[in-house]
């Protein structure tokens, strides 16, 4: 059964080329790098004159939010134009899917429109994968952050912005900041860290909001904040709900900006060069100080420029993986419009 | 395959050179049996001269002969949830599976928490005969947890039992009254102990798989302080509990020391717990989510183990057939529960083949001792008793094909696996209910 194949054997083709991307756990330190190669020969396209390539020139591109977003949606959107493609934006509250049974109608609805591409936000863990192997497998099917399973291109412009910095990352320490139960940003930059073969992978938090065994997922666990950050080269720090604060996982933000948010008298255990980065939207003054936030290490708003060309990258190969795969399966006589 | 149900007219059955195993009499040996009038009549030793003419003959040979299996917990969805599956078709599924009798859970709807959903259940599944169906009643009204079920009514209406399942009670003092009301009528409470608090929004056991797949975890505490509160309260009342569906080693360890202690306390557990673990979930594959969760490979030892000690005596089917759509969604969108009556003897015949549990044990687990926990006339092979039999093929080996299931519910993952030991024929209340042509 297809169903039962896991994420990261499912998102690639016979040649081990994206056909979907659904996470970044398991993807090989040569596809990591191919990423981040493709999305470097993207970087000048925002400079350009004309800021179009016409890579997925008549391809559809659905962006298929069923959670609420802003920033992402928005880079992914200028991500596909700028790569030719005609883009549709569905915004669905969870209400209106709240049955499998209409999700899939409205997933094959799409599809006889000929799309080629879904990009899939979804509030449930696993929700593209469910997309890819069980609805549409013949359309390519982009992560943009399922459940906390896992943000993959968030994640790899997180890569994108560490290399840009730091160059390799054998030798760097990583530590990822907060809520690490409740990310799936956290999750795929951990798995994508690794990936690169990272020194050192580092998650600090209390033990409210660091998931079970999350040693074996390849991050030492700091619940202490001086001695986690202490000479690492780059400080992710993630956003915290608010309701968190309501469901007991924390006492109040009071507490927790004072023990885990990043102020610069914690980031000075830190290297001295050590780049700061957040996903955004910032919590000032709960997760990280506006002084850090705007200060010389912070590189949080270079994240967002980055973002386009990573997504650009991810697109563009996934796509032509896709075109791939199909092509294969149909008789060489027919060619996808 | 051929069905009939029991309303048709009674033929007398001769079962010839089958193995007998009969858990209940302590018999293992080839035997021939003679069924008229709805009653085991004759139990000879295998080939014996005596040959009464019967109007079916069925030859046992290479095969074995065991009592009708009773599983605790079956739905039926009937009354309510009709579009899962009927009375009908879940017990035609049963009566393929072997099982002759079923115990089916109060959350239909409307709840089984008066005399007239319990009658009109056991009335159903009487017009359909193919098993009999014996209704757990609801231990409150509703299962809202605030008020007493007339729990004596509901007895007397053909209940084998009282539950609250896995809702709610309103609080401990709600739950204490609840026992000792069904203590004063000597009825047994089913309990499925769940601290839904410590569940939380949990969806799979919390594990290394949770925190990868970035699936809520439900921790085992969330079955284990529930249940330790409610051996409590059993030691305080008195009350007869059987407890359900157990999926921790430390489940397995408070059972036993309240068995110690000398409490009426008995347990079993679903089928599924001892094929799959917690890494099944890998992948998303909606058709191993199931509640309690499947645990790790540790706690799947200890389970196996309390089935070798005694400490758990029961294997149910836990039976839950869902519709296509509410397994077609995102794992945590999807519906909990494995559609498993027909797999039931199977699926647990590995126990068996893999030299785990004696061929006696094994069809223990399924007959008399389930049968002995809701104080019922079943589970057995004994003469001048209603014939309930299962003919048990252990030498074949088939495919679950989808088309294969008479359940409506086809969400097992079994699906298309290849399966050691068939059920090859069912008599219930003395008719030829089922056989496998």
């Amino acid at each position: 059964m297809s169903l039962a194949i896991p994420p990261h054997l499912l998102q690639l083709n016979e040649t081990g080329h994206l056909k979907h991307f659904l996470t970044t756990e398991n993807l090989s330190h040569e596809l990591l790098t191919e990423i981040l190669d493709t999305a470097e020969s993207f970087s000048s396209v925002g400079q350009q004159a004309v800021k179009k390539v016409p890579l997925l020139r008549g391809k559809t591109v659905v962006n298929l939010f069923f959670e609420a977003s802003t920033r992402t949606r928005t880079t992914f959107e200028l991500a596909a134009k700028r790569l030719s493609a005609d883009v549709l934006n569905i915004n669905i509250s969870a209400s209106a899917t709240s049955k499998g049974e209409s999700l899939m109608d409205m997933l094959w609805n799409l599809e006889a429109m000929d799309s080629d591409m879904f990009i899939v936000r979804h509030q449930d863990s696993g929700a593209p994968h469910f997309i890819a192997s069980q609805v549409c497998p013949d359309v390519a099917i982009i992560n943009a952050g399922d459940g906390r399973h896992a943000h993959p291109t968030q994640a790899m412009l997180d890569m994108y912005t560490i290399r840009k910095h730091k160059g390799d990352f054998k030798n760097l320490k990583v530590a990822i900041v907060g809520d690490i139960t409740h990310s799936r940003v956290a999750r795929s930059q951990v798995h994508a860290l690794n990936g690169l073969q990272t020194g050192e992978v580092r998650v600090i938090g209390p033990k409210t909001l660091i998931p079970y065994d999350m040693e074996s997922l390849g991050a030492k666990v700091f619940y202490n904040m001086e001695q986690g950050l202490k000479d690492v080269d780059v400080v992710i720090m993630l956003r915290l709900q608010k309701e968190r604060m309501n469901s007991a996982l924390l006492p109040s933000e009071h507490e927790f900006y004072r023990l885990y948010g990043l102020t610069s008298e914690k980031l000075a255990f830190a290297k001295p060069d050590a780049i700061v980065m957040h996903p955004g939207p910032i919590n000032r003054g709960v997760e990280i100080e506006t002084a850090v936030a705007d200060g010389p290490q912070s590189v949080i708003l270079k994240q967002v420029n980055y973002g386009i060309a990573v997504r650009m990258a991810v697109l563009s190969m996934a796509m032509s993986g896709q075109t791939a795969t199909l092509s294969n399966l149909t008789t060489s006589g027919e060619q996808g419009a | 395959m051929n069905f009939s149900p029991t309303t048709s007219l009674s033929k007398s059955i001769k079962i010839t050179g089958g193995r007998l195993i009969d858990p209940a009499s302590d018999h293992d040996a080839l035997a021939d049996i003679y069924i008229a009038d709805g009653l085991v009549q004759e139990i000879s030793p295998a080939g014996s001269k005596n040959a009464k003419p019967a109007d079916i003959t069925i030859d046992a040979s290479g095969k074995w002969v065991l009592p009708g299996a009773v599983d605790l917990c079956a739905r039926v969805r009937e009354p309510g949830e009709e579009y899962k599956g009927t009375i009908h078709t879940e017990t035609k599924a049963a009566a393929a599976g072997g099982i002759t009798h079923l115990c089916c859970p109060p959350d239909t709807q409307p709840v089984i928490d008066s005399a007239a959903v319990a009658a009109l259940i056991q009335e159903r599944a009487h017009q359909s005969g193919y098993a009999q169906v014996l209704p757990i009643g609801a231990m409150t009204q509703g299962l809202q947890g605030s008020q007493l079920s007339e729990m004596h009514s509901l007895h007397s209406a053909g209940c084998v039992g009282v539950s609250q399942l896995r809702r709610a009670v309103k609080d401990n003092r709600v739950l204490l009254r609840c026992l000792e009301y069904a203590a004063t009528f000597n009825l047994t409470v089913f309990f499925q102990s769940v601290d839904l608090s410590l569940q939380g929004d949990g969806i799979v056991h919390e594990s290394f798989t949770s925190t990868r797949l970035g699936l809520p975890g439900i921790p085992r505490s969330a079955e284990t302080v529930a249940l330790a509160r409610d051996l409590l309260l059993v030691e305080q009342t008195g009350v007869t509990a059987h407890f359900g569906q157990l999926s921790c080693a430390r489940s397995v360890e408070l059972i036993a020391s309240a068995q110690q202690r000398g409490l009426p306390v008995t347990a079993d557990i679903a089928a599924h717990q001892l094929l799959f673990t917690e890494k099944s979930v890998d992948g998303f594959n909606s058709q191993f989510h199931v509640n309690p969760p499947f645990r790790s490979e540790s706690d799947q030892r200890a389970l196996i183990n309390a089935l070798q000690s005694g400490v758990i005596s029961t294997i149910t089917s836990d039976h839950q057939p869902h519709e296509t759509a509410a397994k077609s969604a995102p794992f945590s969108a999807t519906e909990a529960g494995i559609s498993a009556i027909e797999t039931l003897l199977t699926s647990t015949y590995k126990l068996v083949s893999d030299g785990v549990l004696t061929p006696l044990q094994w069809v223990s687990c399924l007959t008399n001792a389930p049968a002995n926990i809701i104080n019922f006339d079943a589970g057995k092979v004994a003469i001048n008793t209603t014939a309930n039999i299962s003919i048990f093929d252990p030498n074949t080996e088939w495919t679950l094909a989808p088309e294969l299931l008479h359940s409506e519910g086809k969400n097992t993952p079994l699906l298309n696996h290849t399966i050691m030991g068939q059920n090859h024929a069912t008599i219930c209340q003395g008719r030829l209910v089922y056989q496998l042509t």
